[in-house]
């Protein structure tokens, strides 16, 4: 290997140093930030925005971009919560369609951009604000719980089903008993997966070379279009499962919930640009970019700063990020035109 | 006596270290179409963007009717009477806005009241329409008119300036003949008004219906000047492409069986149709002006653009693939021109660009790619090509041209293929690179037809066994690479090779 300048350096790990130092810090104010349990709840924290954030990723690769992936989080939400509910199916059917739901919206975006030819960020600006209003028509803007009064004058007899329940709420026993919950373990499988998919297959290269001249690689004999659409597909499930994962959580379709999942979730995405100075969206930036944004937040929290600074401080921490990867690495056409 | 519009002395323009205009000196007169040519690179565009005012000279001198002439921007150049259209008309036009409103376009950008009158806008547009003879309805967007209709726009939009001199940068490049026509008749009216018109352009049927001068470009200078009565198209086009004799060192070997046959192929609407038939084990190069067919025919080999008409067999199997992608599955490969935009994944290291068509070899189970395989197989490629590199794992960008052309060449080399196209290979490397390419090039041939796609006849000459020439979108040429008769290729080159008599 060439021997690194400092620059290169501060580039590559400056990020993971800060947020070292950041952990250092709050250990030395809260000796309770460096407990297994302080651990855990970072990462519960940020398991639904880390799996969306990981979808969203895959979009960016081809140089594309989901807007969508809070709406259809929260459609899935609602669609899980009415199959269980009011329909009163069990759990495998709810997860299903779900998935299903996300992978059709998935392939509606990417139809839209690679057929209709609508660009990128105007399409799932479109898909978003359709999901948005469509999760609310069934139930005429109500949220969905066990026994709610139904349009008609009914009552709902169904409920979730416990197996669903346990997605969002179960513990693992790992070191102590009941420590790591299952949303946790979704979220580091999905993490490997994506990055084996993303760095190790030959679908993944593929993509990155889309995202970094498309014309290129049309011209290299590979199908664009197939690699955009597929791109939308994996974000949109992605994003179901997220919205899977929240609905057991709350055990209820709250209408309400999730208006922070995009804008976290990209934060996420985009933070890992700056991640070992790779530029570039990737997996395992994006999965530390969650991660960092976790940290920061629930340090604060102990140190008891104000629920509304949240924001301010997601905020900041991404433009940081952003002069890291675009400033200092300086490498033109890396990114994102 | 016609007067001088613009003359230009001693007119110098670099960029970084790479000298692009070293020296100009030329003079156009008023009332006369001069015609620009010169190969990529030859310093046309940068010439042109000096005088429009995008560009400032280093050094050197513009007179404009006698008055020095260095325009502080494009909107100076226009007041001054210098008028450019570009050849990507939507620089000159704005699609969203009507017709009368593009042709004030200037007026409305330079200020004035703050609300607009409507019906006097659409009387001023109407009369500056007409002044070119621009019949059609100023309320309708630009963006609904034809590609003509959009150009003649943006000319009458200039011709409103009372121009000295007009600068057309390949003009016809997308009209249709029809259409040309109608820009040709509104060129003879501007020239019989007295602006001096700087005309670029390859077609050579363009040039024979309206030049009154040629000017040939080579290498940043003025290498060839041709006026009278008699205008000496091969000699111009020589001028352009110039030929200095190299050492042809071509043992042409005796060629294989049929590989490609491609019957009655028409690639344009109003070509002439012909045949093509390329042998195992023979190198063919294709030669042309700029727009004469070359990349249209590997377009149509390719699978990216169908041909008008005509078919094709590969291996004596019928072939009409529909995308690269099946092109690539039936063994024909193509290394594109313009590495830049076309070749080169800028995001990827040398190893990864050089075997991004065929990641599916070098993966295992799950499409995991085999590391080791894959570096193994860039190794060998960068071997065989002779990259100069600390090691495959490089950014391509920290490459030099010629290095990174010899990676996006020697990426459609690695594997075997039945037919390998490389348009314009030597674009931008220096002749050691250029060298080694070639060599390259015909040491692999012998499993697979080649065709080499190249408008500089010497690199024909150094690479292929047969050489083809075309125009027009047709070809009109066929030379064994052994004791060339230059002239009649050059002739042919230039479309002339039907028109005139052949030197004695």
């Amino acid at each position: 290997m060439k021997s690194l300048s400092p620059t290169d350096l501060a580039i590559r790990y400056g990020f993971l140093l800060l947020m070292a130092g950041l952990i250092v810090v709050f250990s030395v104010l809260k000796p309770a930030f460096l407990s297994p349990q302080s651990a855990v709840f970072i990462l519960q924290s940020v398991a639904i925005t880390g799996i969306l954030a990981l979808g969203v990723t895959a979009t960016l690769v081809v140089d594309g971009f989901d807007l969508s992936i809070g709406a259809v989080a929260t459609s899935a939400m609602m669609l899980s919560a009415y199959v269980m509910v009011i329909w009163e199916m069990g759990a495998v059917t709810a997860v299903v369609l779900c998935l299903a739901m996300g992978a059709a919206v998935g392939l509606v975006n990417g139809l839209l951009i690679v057929k209709m030819r609508v660009p990128d960020l105007l399409a799932t600006l479109g898909m978003m604000f359709l999901l948005v209003g469509l999760q609310r028509i069934p139930t005429q803007g109500n949220s969905i719980s066990t026994g709610m009064v139904l349009p008609d004058g009914r009552t709902a007899g169904g409920a979730f089903a416990p197996e669903f329940l346990m997605l969002g709420r179960h513990r693992i026993d790992f070191i102590l008993p009941d420590l790591v919950p299952l949303s946790v373990v979704v979220l580091i499988v999905i993490a490997i997966v994506t990055w084996v998919f993303l760095e190790l297959t030959r679908h993944g290269r593929v993509m990155y070379a889309i995202g970094s001249n498309a014309q290129a690689a049309a011209l290299a004999g590979i199908n664009v279009a197939r690699y955009r659409v597929l791109a939308y597909v994996i974000s949109g499930v992605m994003a179901s499962i997220g919205g899977i994962l929240l609905s057991a959580r709350l055990g209820r379709g709250d209408v309400a919930s999730g208006n922070n999942l995009l804008l976290d979730s990209v934060a996420a995405a985009l933070i890992g640009f700056a991640v070992l100075g790779a530029a570039k969206p990737n997996a395992f930036g994006t999965a530390i970019g969650a991660l960092f944004v976790g940290i920061l937040l629930q340090g604060l929290t102990m140190l008891n700063a104000p629920y509304y600074t949240q924001d301010f401080i997601k905020g900041a921490v991404l433009v940081v990020a952003l002069v890291f990867t675009f400033a200092l690495s300086g490498r033109a056409g890396r990114g994102r035109a | 006596m016609t007067s001088q519009a613009i003359t230009i002395r001693g007119l110098t323009k670099a960029f970084g270290r790479n000298a692009v205009l070293r020296g100009v000196d030329l003079d156009l007169p008023a009332g006369r179409v001069t015609v620009l040519m010169g190969a990529n690179g030859a310093g046309k565009s940068t010439l042109v963007k000096v005088l429009c005012g995008v560009h400032s000279a280093d050094a050197g001198e513009v007179r404009l009717d006698g008055m020095p002439f260095a325009p502080a921007g494009p909107a100076a150049a226009l007041r001054s009477g210098v008028v450019t259209v570009h050849q990507n008309i939507n620089d000159g036009v704005v699609p969203d806005l009507d017709v009368a409103s593009n042709l004030l376009l200037d007026a409305l950008a330079e200020g004035g009241g703050l609300f607009l009158n409507r019906r006097r806008m659409r009387a001023d547009a109407r009369r500056i329409a007409a002044a070119v003879g621009l019949e059609i309805d100023v309320t309708r967007p630009v963006a609904g008119l034809s590609l003509a209709d959009r150009q003649l726009v943006a000319i009458a939009r200039a011709m409103a300036h009372r121009p000295r001199l007009l600068i057309l940068d390949e003009p016809t490049s997308s009209l249709s003949l029809a259409e040309a026509q109608r820009l040709f008749a509104l060129i003879d009216r501007l020239r019989a008004e007295g602006v001096a018109i700087l005309y670029i352009s390859h077609r050579m049927s363009d040039i024979r219906r309206l030049a009154d001068r040629i000017v040939s470009m080579r290498d940043g200078q003025v290498s060839g000047l041709f006026e009278g009565p008699e205008l000496d198209y091969s000699g111009a086009v020589r001028a352009m492409l110039g030929h200095e004799i190299t050492e042809v060192d071509i043992t042409i070997p005796p060629r294989g069986a049929v590989m490609l046959q491609a019957r009655g192929l028409c690639l344009k609407p109003e070509a002439r149709p012909f045949d093509l038939t390329l042998h195992k084990n023979e190198v063919v190069a294709i030669t042309g002006l700029v727009g004469s067919g070359k990349s249209a025919l590997a377009s149509a080999l390719f699978g990216l653009e169908a041909p008008i008409s005509g078919e094709m067999r590969l291996d004596g199997m019928p072939f009409r693939p529909t995308n690269a992608g099946q092109a690539v599955a039936a063994g024909v490969f193509l290394a594109a021109k313009d590495r830049l935009i076309n070749a080169v994944i800028p995001g990827f290291d040398i190893q990864q660009n050089l075997t991004l068509p065929f990641t599916a070899r070098h993966s295992g189970p799950l499409s995991l790619i085999r590391r080791a395989a894959e570096r193994a197989a860039a190794e060998r490629a960068i071997a065989a090509m002779g990259v100069v590199c600390q090691g495959p794992r490089d950014g391509i960008l920290t490459l030099s041209g010629g290095n990174q052309q010899k990676v996006v060449v020697g990426r459609w080399m690695a594997e075997a293929s039945r037919l390998l196209i490389l348009d314009e290979p030597f674009q931008g490397v220096d002749i050691q690179a250029r060298r080694d390419i070639g060599r390259r090039i015909r040491a692999s041939a012998a499993e697979r037809a080649t065709l080499v796609l190249c408008a500089e006849i010497d690199e024909a000459l150094e690479v292929a066994d047969r050489i083809l020439v075309m125009s027009e979108h047709t070809i009109v040429g066929d030379h064994r690479n052994e004791s060339i008769d230059l002239a009649r290729l050059m002739a042919e080159v230039s479309g002339a090779a039907d028109k005139t008599k052949e030197p004695a």
